[in-house]
Parts: C-alpha cells; structure tokens; sequence
C-alpha cells in the first residue's frame, strides 16, 4: 500500500451515471488485478473504495458509477486537480489458477476490474471470454473495448435490449472455460457460484472504514476463518465462501 | 528543543501520542507504512477471553466529519492474541504496549488481564468498560460506578502493571464513575469511548448499520471529548488519557491543556494512515507557536 498525491487528467461519462477516470501518479503499489484504490474527498470524512479498471505505469484508470453524494463530487472534478489516493489495496486475482480457456463475468460496476485481468491473461496467451452484465441497453460501457484486447466478448442485458435476455449466466451456457473471474451485485454473484462448475474467483464489496485491514469494519466468514474484504479479500476463491443469506 | 517525552502512570513515554484500540490493530499492519517506534506506544486491539467475529456488515456508516462504527470487538480471543499477535506486535514495536481489553463478565476481565499480565510486551492495561455496540456486555460496566469499580479491583488484584480504566460518554455523570474507579485502585483514567450514534438509509429506509446503532468517532465529537477530558482530570489525582477526535497537533495541545497526559488518535488513523506520524512531526513546530517548551509541564495547564 502506499499514499500518494494523482493529477486527474481525463474524467468523461461513459452512460448516464459510469464515469471513466484517468489519474497520473505513482502505480508502483498496484500490483495486481482486481486490488482497488481508496480516494479521499474533500468534505468526506470516509475514503472511497474504487476497483481499478486499469494500471499502466504511471497511471490509473478507474470506472465508477455515481451512487451518493461522494461518487457525485468525483464526477465534477475536472482535470488538473489532484486526488489523495491509497493504491495497492486488497489482495487481487491470481492469474496463475486461469487454465488456457479463463471465463471472466462481470456485472454493472463489476465490469471494470475484469479490464485489467482480461488484458493481462491476454498478454500470457490465455484465450478469454469476457461477458459483460447490464440493467439494460443505454447502460452498456467497455463491450469494444475489451474486443479490442482481443477478448470474445458477450452482452447480457436484463431486459433483453442489447445482447443476451437475462443474466451473465443466461449467456455463458455454451462456453468452455477452465476457471472463472467474477465481480458484481451480490445476487449475480450467487447465480454464477450455482452455474459455474470449475473453480473460481470472486471479488466481493463491502461498506469499508479504512480499506487497508486496520478497522474491522468489512469482515465476513469464511470456510477458512474470518477475513477482511479490504485485506485478505476483496477476492475470495470459490472453495473458501460462506455464503452469509 | 521541545519536550515531548511524558510519564504515564511511571512508564516514561518519548511523546504521547497514542493510536487508539481498534484503530491500529496489533500494529503490523502500520508497521508496512512506517517505523511504529515514533510512538508513545499503541492500544491495541480489544481483546476478549474468547474469540469473536463480531457484528453482521454493514459495520461502518459514514457522518458529517466522523463515522459510525459496530465491529463489536472481533478479536481471535486470549490465547490467540498471545500465541499469535503478540509475537508479530514484538518483531516491530519495542516499546511497552497498551492492552485493551473487554468482557461480558467481571471473571472475564479478570481472566484476560491475568493472562496478558505474564506478557512482558506489554506496559499498562486499558479496561475498556464502554463498548457501546455489544449486546449483553462491556456497555453495562461503564454505566455505574459500582460495576465499574468492581471490574477495576477485580483487574487490579490479578495485574501487575498499571491500570487504565476506558470510559464510556454516554452516560448521565462521567465524573462518579471516574472517581469510583480511582477510589478502586485505577492507575488512570482514559477516555472517551465512543458516542452512541445511528444512520438512515433514505433509500431503503433502513438503518445503515446491521446492529442499527454504534459508536460515532471523528474530529465532530472533539469539543465533548475536551469538555469530559477537564471535568475527569479536575476530580481526579490519577493520569488521564484523552481522546476523542483528535485530529492535529493542535488537538493534542489542547487536550492536555484540558488535563489529559497521553493523548490517543483513534478514527483519523483509518482515513490518514500517516495520522499519527504527522502529528508526531507536527508536535514541535505547533508547541513552539504556542511557546511551550515541555508537552509534560502544559498538562492540565488550562487558565
């Protein structure tokens, strides 16, 4: 983990309420896909806990959505001004458990981590399909965008305006993969642990203090004892969850 | 040259600047960021004679210049805190530490300060007799002089080392209770705790945090925390720890004014993790402001 001062340099709406924002600074504690930064706001006593969509050195690429008032003040901020950021926190993927044929499925805000771990397991010659969960068709973002990687790439919109009708698991019936990568609502996430029949990897959310394992306010049960989502999570493998409700 | 170093309860201090329980756990994690030497030392984690999860999540609930929080003491209990966090502590702090503890019973306070009593790591006992977001427990003590008297004798009999007593705000005269600790053999006084506090999800109309209530901390309760550090340290002869929002050097000063002889910084650890190394750098150029020469001679100093 470290702290570190970021100079925004792009933040630009991608659908009515996902932004894209690019931060130059130091990366160098961002080891991993699927780890998060913790942004703090001025007048915000909390930081806000963000998934990384993508690190090149130097700089940080986050997508996030505007649920509150914080993700609100982000989506004004213009380039030029700067950001107070932890970066390097939460433990990430392991790409090393991927197979040849990784299966990644990302729902609404849990689009964006899958950006960095699809382009990573590309660049190790692995063959990916990404499929991609919305609401509907206007809140579709980063379809071409992973194509350009080099992904196959999958819609599924609930409503059935764009892509497949239903869920991420409605359109990954006929996909052969050896291990999965997931993010999204909680709901979505049981549905994949229920159709998935390899082994796995989930990154789960929860309301943080700190983001960096000092508070104990983002613990969960885990078959293999107790974990922080901020510490030991937010990525938990598929043997190890215990499912809460 | 300014003074920092200060005297709690005979345990020579090099500042008083204290990470406050449940804000730093065992230490290591901070130890990643920066040398925890710096400090006067650290309260660590509340520790409990049995393990413990805690309370469902949502735990946290954010407020204007503060938060909410309902851990409820998760701790992996007594034997393990010896057996496994105690020795990680010991690779990275050198100093006597501070040890939280809690219980739901009088023979639990007892039992968890006896066996952390044989620890040579650690320095003085912090009792906390105020968590104000578990059922059934800790809450209880801190409410009545008589039941906080009787944990601090019955800690007092099974310890060796000296013996805080922490504090609970959210009762209606802060100042019996302290005394009735002094009168059962405490070796000091620390508060406050934190204030009994809850959030409204508009959305859903439900409150933000699982347990519904918990304990609000921040630079917003600061002034309460002044105001109850004075009151305790005016009727006490035994050393205070204050704390309560502490944010700045500035507050450090100010709260020893007030009486306080170690200061601890609690919710500002988890949104600066540099907090209390800042305020450590910050300490000599603000005492120099304000011209003071010895942190330990302004204790209590308020006209």
């Amino acid at each position: 983990m470290k702290q570190g001062m970021f100079t925004i340099a792009e933040n630009t709406p991608l659908t009515q309420s996902v932004y894209r924002m690019r931060l130059a600074g130091d990366t160098t504690a961002i080891t991993s896909p699927g780890q998060f930064v913790n942004i703090k706001l001025d007048g915000y006593y909390l930081r806000r806990p963000i998934s990384v969509c993508d690190c090149v050195s130097g700089e940080l690429t986050l997508l996030y959505k505007v649920v509150g008032h914080g993700t609100e003040v982000m989506s004004r901020m213009t380039a030029g001004q700067q950001l107070d950021l932890l970066t390097g926190l939460g433990n990430g993927y392991d790409l090393s458990k991927s197979g040849a044929r990784p299966l990644l499925l990302g729902g609404g805000v849990g689009v964006p981590p899958r950006y960095m771990l699809a382009k990573e397991l590309i660049a190790q010659g692995k063959q990916v399909t990404v499929i991609l969960g919305f609401n509907k068709k206007d809140e579709v973002f980063y379809e071409e965008e992973f194509r350009a990687l080099g992904a196959e790439v999958r819609v599924a919109t609930a409503d059935g305006s764009y892509g497949t009708k239903g869920f991420v698991t409605d359109a990954m019936q006929d996909v052969a993969y050896t291990h999965f990568y997931t993010c999204g609502p909680e709901p979505m996430l049981k549905a994949v642990y229920k159709a998935t029949t390899t082994s796995g990897q989930f990154s789960f959310e929860e309301r943080m203090g700190c983001g960096f394992g000092a508070c104990m306010g983002c613990s969960c049960k885990t078959i293999t004892g107790n974990k922080r989502i901020c510490k030991e999570g937010p990525v938990l493998v598929k043997e190890d969850i215990l499912w809460q409700n | 040259m300014a003074e920092l170093k200060v005297n709690l309860c005979g345990i020579e201090m090099d500042n008083p600047i204290i990470p406050a329980s449940g804000t730093f756990g065992y230490g290591y994690e901070f130890a990643e960021l920066y040398d925890i030497n710096i400090l006067g030392t650290f309260s660590f984690k509340g520790t409990t004679k049995e393990p413990r999860f805690g309370n469902p999540t949502p735990r946290i609930a954010e407020c204007t210049a503060g938060m909410i929080n309902a851990v409820g003491l998760q701790n992996p209990g007594v034997e393990k805190v010896i057996s496994e966090e105690l020795p990680k502590l010991k690779a990275c702090f050198h100093k006597p530490v501070m040890a939280n503890v809690s219980g739901f019973s009088v023979e639990d306070y007892a039992y968890t300060c006896e066996k952390l009593n044989a620890c040579p790591e650690i320095g003085w006992f912090e009792v906390n007799v105020s968590c104000p977001n578990v059922h059934g427990g800790g809450m209880s003590f801190g409410t009545s002089p008589e039941a906080a008297a009787e944990v601090t004798r019955a800690v007092k009999k099974v310890t060796t080392k000296p013996v805080l007593i922490k504090l609970s705000p959210n009762v209606t005269d802060i100042v019996s209770i302290a005394k009735a600790c002094e009168e059962a053999g405490a070796d000091g006084i620390s508060l406050i705790n934190t204030m009994l506090g809850m959030r409204i999800d508009l959305r859903t109309r439900r409150p933000v945090i699982a347990n519904k209530m918990g304990g609000f901390s921040g630079s917003a309760i600061f002034p309460v925390a002044v105001r109850m550090v004075y009151h305790v340290a005016q009727a006490v002869k035994i050393p205070v720890v204050g704390m309560g929002g502490v944010t700045t050097a500035e507050d450090v000063i100010e709260m020893m004014l007030a009486g306080a002889t170690a200061v601890q910084v609690g919710a500002a650890n988890l949104v600066d993790p540099f907090a209390c190394k800042k305020i450590i750098e910050d300490l000599p150029a603000a005492m120099e402001k304000y011209r003071m020469t010895s942190l330990r001679e302004i204790i209590g100093g308020i006209q």
